[in-house]
């Protein structure tokens, strides 16, 4: 039931850290499971200082692979869950992220993301795992990852990101930054009524007629948790509609790509982007998370030099909106793509524009945010 | 041929016939999980069975019970994550040595240390089976398997010594011959609040027997039956099991420790005020 220290209604003073951990509250989440690791540890510490007062259970793991699983036990327990980390830690979460896919849980895992590879830069922002965020668990699969570029957004995604999961049944990747994560800004609250929260989608019928996992028309099966006397089985092995292994090409050939497509086939419904002054622009910035903050002033200077610079900010990073990406392709000289790495999303955009314009990266090592100069450049290259 | 098995209405019928071979111990264990189901009088609908992976991880895909299948040593965690979320349930870890204790090592000694209400039966055949029999962390010094082909010369752990020093409240060992006793053992590991253990010594004639030229299931649950030493309250410590030697079997620990959260809330109810 609703008490007044669930939302923190009001306006805040917040790092975005905190926020995330207020918007998941505020999502309704009660279950987290972590292992302490910067630059996301301040996420877990206010989870485990409010949780006791409303309810939930905050629970240290002995590392990140048991952390991820937790969530997926708390998850299929009745609760909704999350789980926060950065960098090596998201490569142990991998494993048990595919066994959420496959065994279609919702919940959250947020990564505050620093720089790469290995132990890197543990209190220092990179954007390098955004491509590990799509394709780091094996096999085929989709998911959904978000990219906030502000402790605002922490708060306000964190919740979309908990709905997106329970309307999806798919573990949702927030995919901050390290600078986005401790920056402190004003975060608004809103008042319980104001903040949507979608249900988990439940199977009320009788147990003998139940199949876990034959789907809905948009390709989701309802759920139901453990304790209600459903006798489920769930697994991490290829399955039948019943929940039962099956070790088969035809098993296979029906399940997995319904993995898969009930999120591409969705993905009109689940891709958010941000686009400013993209009509009448010659050059268009795809940026995400802090990177595109920093674009802000960039475009700033080059509207000062006459030049028509548009924006388009990535808030779904996966499933990638190459459909619009591609729309703008044939308006534009060209795409620019400034990010905290060596070049990753900036492959999915040259993928999306099939050719129609061209793709330069702003590439930046990590360990800092971009000098606004460096996209100036890159925009103004744009057109010679 | 129609009569039904007494038992079916606890098994998933349209599962079986079941992967294990014959002389397997693993099927055995399961007949005296149903026994302690029924004995314990437990709400079957609270009931769940979580496993890792290998032979005996498949124990969740007959059982009529929320059952889940999780990843390799991952079990724990998974059932951890249940038994925090609702702790109305009876949660069950049902896995092998080699999934609980050498890839799922970590979440066994921390979920002991921790006292989480579960129930964690270990079937101990002493090599990775599924995989085609290779050395695990419980071989036997000398017990030959398909990684160790000259023999193994790493020491195995003791399972109930390392449950017992891990803060386990329950802790026994049977082998898959001590039908009623596992049974027994399991009906009042169910009744315990925390961390309980039973360690089941079961047969894998198709690679650990064959492997060391241990004749057929029989001929193994023969070897237990002469060289099990019932020893109830031993020392954890001196019950190491070497190759074909001695067996000491029997309930090593029961004891009262508050579970993990049972004290956890209550003490947080104490020192915040709880849920306002």
């Amino acid at each position: 039931m609703s008490n007044d220290r669930e939302i923190l209604t009001g306006e805040h003073f917040m790092n975005g850290n905190v926020a995330c951990a207020e918007g998941a509250i505020a999502a309704g989440c009660r279950f987290f499971a972590g292992y302490p690791i910067t630059p996301s540890s301040e996420i877990a510490e206010r989870i485990s200082e409010r949780f006791p007062e409303i309810g939930g259970i905050f629970i240290q793991m002995e590392d990140e692979l048991a952390s991820m699983c937790a969530i997926l036990g708390a998850s299929w327990g009745g609760v909704k869950s999350m789980t926060c980390t950065s960098g090596p830690g998201f490569s142990l979460m991998q494993e048990n992220l595919g066994l959420g896919v496959m065994m279609e849980t919702p919940c959250v895992l947020v990564n505050i993301q620093r720089g790469g590879p290995s132990t890197g830069l543990p209190t220092l922002v990179g954007q390098q795992d955004m491509m590990q965020a799509r394709w780091g668990s094996h096999g085929d699969y989709e998911i959904i990852a978000l990219c906030p570029s502000s402790p605002q957004e922490l708060f306000d995604f964190t919740i979309k990101a908990f709905n997106l999961s329970e309307m999806y049944r798919v573990p949702v990747l927030v995919m901050g930054d390290e600078v986005v994560g401790h920056m402190s800004e004003r975060v608004v609250i809103p008042p319980k009524e104001k903040i949507k929260l979608l249900p988990r989608r439940m199977y009320t019928g009788p147990p003998e007629e139940y199949l876990p996992f034959k789907p809905d028309k948009d390709l989701v099966p309802p759920m139901v948790i453990a304790g209600e006397g459903y006798h489920i089985h769930i697994t991490g092995l290829t399955h039948d509609e019943k929940g039962y292994p099956e070790i088969s090409a035809e098993a296979q050939k029906k399940l997995v790509p319904r993995l898969v497509n009930k999120i591409k086939k969705n993905a009109d419904k689940i891709i958010e982007i941000e686009e400013s002054n993209t009509g009448d622009a010659e050059v268009i910035v795809v940026s995400y998370g802090i990177s595109a903050r920093t674009s802000l002033r960039a475009i700033e200077l080059a509207r000062e030099e006459g030049i028509k610079v548009g924006m388009l900010r990535l808030i779904t990073v996966w499933p990638f909106p190459e459909k619009r990406i591609y729309q703008l392709a044939s308006k534009v000289a060209g795409f620019v793509v400034p990010e905290i790495n060596l070049g990753q999303i900036v492959y999915e955009v040259e993928r999306a524009a099939k050719g129609k314009t061209r793709a330069t990266l702003v590439p930046h090592a990590g360990g800092h945010i971009h000098d606004p100069k460096d996209i100036l450049q890159a925009i103004r290259s744009t057109l010679k | 041929m129609n009569e039904k098995h007494p038992m079916d209405y606890l098994l998933r019928e349209d599962r079986i016939p079941h992967i294990w071979c014959p002389g397997c111990g693993i099927g055995s264990s399961v007949s005296c999980f149903i026994m302690a189901l029924e004995e314990s009088g437990l709400d079957l609908k609270k009931v769940a069975v979580v496993s890792g992976i290998g032979c005996t991880g498949r124990v969740a895909g007959y059982v009529k019970l929320d059952s889940f299948h999780t990843t390799h040593g991952r079990a724990i965690p998974f059932a951890t994550g249940l038994a925090l979320a609702n702790p109305d349930l009876k949660v069950i870890v049902y896995s092998g040595d080699g999934d609980l204790i050498a890839i799922g090592g970590n979440h066994f000694i921390h979920a002991a240390r921790r006292n989480v209400n579960m129930t964690v039966i270990c079937i101990n055949n002493f090599l990775y089976a599924m995989t085609g029999g290779q050395v695990g962390p419980t071989t036997p010094l000398f017990a030959k398997a398909s990684t160790s082909p000259y023999g193994n010369f790493e020491q195995p752990f003791n399972l109930v010594h390392l449950a017992a020093a891990s803060g386990a409240v329950y802790v026994a060992r049977w082998t898959a011959l001590h039908l009623r006793r596992l049974t027994k053992a399991m009906v009042e590991a169910f009744k315990k609040k925390g961390f309980s253990f039973i360690e089941v010594i079961s047969p894998c004639p198709t690679s650990y027997a064959r492997r060391n030229r241990l004749g057929d299931g029989l001929a193994q649950m023969k070897f237990y039956h002469d060289n099990s030493i019932i020893r109830h309250g031993a020392d954890p410590k001196d019950t190491d099991i070497g190759f074909q030697t001695k067996i000491v079997v029997g309930k090593f620990i029961d004891k009262e420790r508050p579970d993990h959260y049972t004290f956890m809330t209550q003490e947080l109810e104490k020192v915040t005020g709880g849920k306002k």
